[in-house]
């Protein structure tokens, strides 16, 4: 491209200022990339939610439990195919900042509802053997340094008192990126044996899998119309729209990173349109210059855009560079407080589109009046 | 040959017919040029002298297809300029027009190699053509060894000498110089008034001039003076200098 060395000579004419700018744009994009990664963190769960999956919870709430008894009912309901079940455990590993999600899990029937975690068959026998036994997410097993056969004690806080010990049999690790690899698997017959005889043959929530997904509608209907009456209601969801709500208990985050998002997005517009304005109006002459030895007001335009666009092009891929750097340290320093942080490339793609979004943006205005710069007012003011 | 009576025939490079321009300031209007008449050939020389404000400039914008007329029409090699579109006349401006300016008007963070180019840029012409061309024009102006000096790195004179190579690099059918030595000591003046007198003599180039120095004035072919907006013939240029104002 002929206008190629023009362009970039402008570029570097004030070359604090673009230095300045393309920093703004950096850290804008950083923080845009990193606002991205914690929503797509809280709404992964809905995303990656199976199609083919219900969740059954009691009606009146996740915390009050369902009756074991259920699940043999719920097995005649026509469309079910498998149903296992899980009780959140909620206990803490030496210090509450270690937290780690923790399941009571029915072994046997968790492999083949949840297919995408996958456990080796070696693994999965011995935990079938010990009774003791748990299954933990490579995440978690890399955090804290665990290894197959230690020995990892756990305070109750919500099923009696004192310290539950748990054998490591195994880990697990997800099939895709984005699957959560920090739960914590225990057994129900252990669990059983330890809890209140008041809570024993309870269980906190049901996950059914359906022939077809096409049947999920209709069998989460069947099974709500099952249990319509009895001292434990249910009320089932689809896992994305369970884990939707789940998403909405701790508040609107959707709306409180796009109000974030906008204010960077605005911020940066008017850091950027305002160099982009000085910068051209530094210029007048010179663009009067060009338009007079034959460029077009779209040739001028193009330059002003070009500008524009290159700073939003280096300083958008800094800032995602940075935030492909950091965003696995902050995940790390935040230890599982939040679901897991993962810069994907649709994050990525977005952060680019903005920035250049931005970058033509805040070029336009400015473009807009070099192009409609009138030669003879402009040279009069040399 | 130069004429401001119209007389000239439809085989002047440049033919101008009645033409007006009149400015409207602070509610009132001020006719800058008054049913003026011009024709110039090809390989002419020519300068405008007069006092500030009589339109010396106006007319050179008007010439040059930077402005439009408020009446009357000018041929520039039998193409009527006067109606065209925007588009159309900067197009026109870049096949036909060379600009020298007072201030050299240099892009201050491209070479002299570079500055001279940019005409260049918007022809169809490869890059070696294109170099081929800038290192004839800053041949021609005799900076062929400053071709990578940025302008901050040459004097008033070698600016100017750059803007004149960058006018002529598309060879263009005339050069408008508006006060080309007006920011430049007396040595380098006359450096850069016989380097236009070259471009008329040995390239055949056509060259319509503003000057307020009758010196400068006495080095074109012809010196036409703006009276009350329309040009007279001037046979003596320090005259018509030392004559004062001629307010329009």
């Amino acid at each position: 491209m002929k206008f190629r060395r023009l362009i970039f000579a402008n570029l570097f004419r004030k070359k604090i200022r673009l230095l300045l700018t393309i920093g703004s744009f950096a850290v804008a994009l950083f923080l845009f990339s990193f606002l991205a990664v914690v929503r797509d963190a809280f709404s992964r769960g809905a995303d990656i939610a199976s199609a083919d999956r219900l969740f059954v919870i009691n009606r009146t709430s996740i915390i009050n439990p369902i009756p074991l008894s259920y699940r043999d009912k719920m097995l005649r309901i026509p469309g079910v195919k498998m149903v296992t079940h899980d009780n959140w455990f909620g206990g803490v590993y030496q210090d509450e900042k270690n937290f780690f999600p923790q399941f009571v899990v029915d072994p046997e029937n968790q492999r083949q509802v949840f297919p995408e975690l996958i456990v080796s068959d070696e693994e999965w026998a011995n935990f079938l053997k010990d009774r003791q036994g748990a299954i933990v997410g490579v995440r978690t097993a890399e955090r804290f340094g665990w290894k197959i056969g230690d020995r990892i004690p756990l305070k109750a806080t919500i099923w009696g008192a004192g310290n539950w010990e748990f054998n490591i049999d195994g880990f697990y690790h997800g099939k895709r990126p984005q699957d959560d690899e920090t739960q914590f698997w225990m057994q129900w017959d252990f669990f059983q044996e330890h809890v209140p005889d008041a809570l024993k043959g309870q269980v906190g929530w049901y996950i059914v899998r359906v022939d077809s997904p096409d049947d999920a509608v209709r069998v989460a209907k069947n099974i709500d119309a099952e249990f319509a009456n009895s001292p434990f209601e249910t009320k089932t969801e689809t896992e994305s729209a369970f884990a939707a709500s789940w998403v909405k208990q701790f508040g609107n985050i959707r709306f409180l990173i796009l109000s974030i998002g906008t204010v960077v997005f605005f911020t940066l517009l008017l850091v950027t349109g305002n160099t982009m304005a000085i910068s051209v109006r530094e210029r007048t002459a010179e663009l009067a210059v060009f338009k007079a030895i034959g460029y077009s007001d779209r040739k001028v335009l193009f330059f002003v855009l070009a500008e524009s666009l290159a700073i939003a092009i280096v300083g958008g891929l800094l800032g995602l560079l940075l935030a492909g750097l950091a965003i696995p340290v902050l995940a790390n320093a935040l230890n599982g407080m939040l679901p897991q942080l993962v810069l994907a490339p649709s994050v990525f793609a977005l952060g680019f589109m903005t920035a250049l979004a931005v970058g033509l943006a805040s070029g336009l205005l400015p473009g807009l009046g070099a192009m409609r710069l009138q030669i003879v007012n402009a040279l009069r003011r040399i | 040959m130069v004429r401001v009576d119209g007389s000239g025939g439809s085989n002047s490079l440049i033919g101008v017919r009645g033409l007006d321009k009149t400015y409207h300031r602070g509610g009132g209007e001020i006719r800058v040029l008054q049913g003026l008449n011009l024709d110039v050939d090809k390989s002419d020389f020519v300068a405008f002298m007069g006092p500030s404000g009589s339109g010396k400039t106006t007319l050179l914008n008007l010439l040059g297809g930077l402005d439009v007329p408020t009446r009357g029409n000018i041929t520039v090699a039998g193409d009527e300029i006067t109606h065209m579109s925007g588009h159309k006349l900067t197009e026109w401006r870049a096949r036909h027009v060379g600009f020298v300016f007072q201030m050299y008007n240099l892009i201050p963070v491209l070479t002299a190699f570079q500055n001279v180019e940019l005409p260049l840029l918007l022809t169809k012409l490869s890059k070696a053509q294109r170099r081929n061309h800038v290192e004839t024009a800053l041949g021609v102006v005799g900076l062929a060894d400053r071709m990578s000096h940025y302008p901050r790195q040459l004097s008033g004179g070698q600016e100017q000498r750059v803007a004149i190579a960058r006018a002529i690099v598309a060879d263009p059918t005339f050069l408008l110089c508006d006060e080309p030595t007006g920011d430049l000591d007396r040595q380098s003046a006359d450096e850069i008034m016989a380097l236009i007198e070259r471009l008329v003599r040995e390239y055949g180039k056509t060259v319509l001039m503003v000057t307020h120095d009758p010196v400068v004035a006495r080095r074109a072919g012809t010196t036409l003076h703006l009276e009350k907006g329309v040009l007279v013939e001037s046979a003596e240029p320090e005259r018509v200098a030392a004559g004062g104002r001629h307010e329009i």
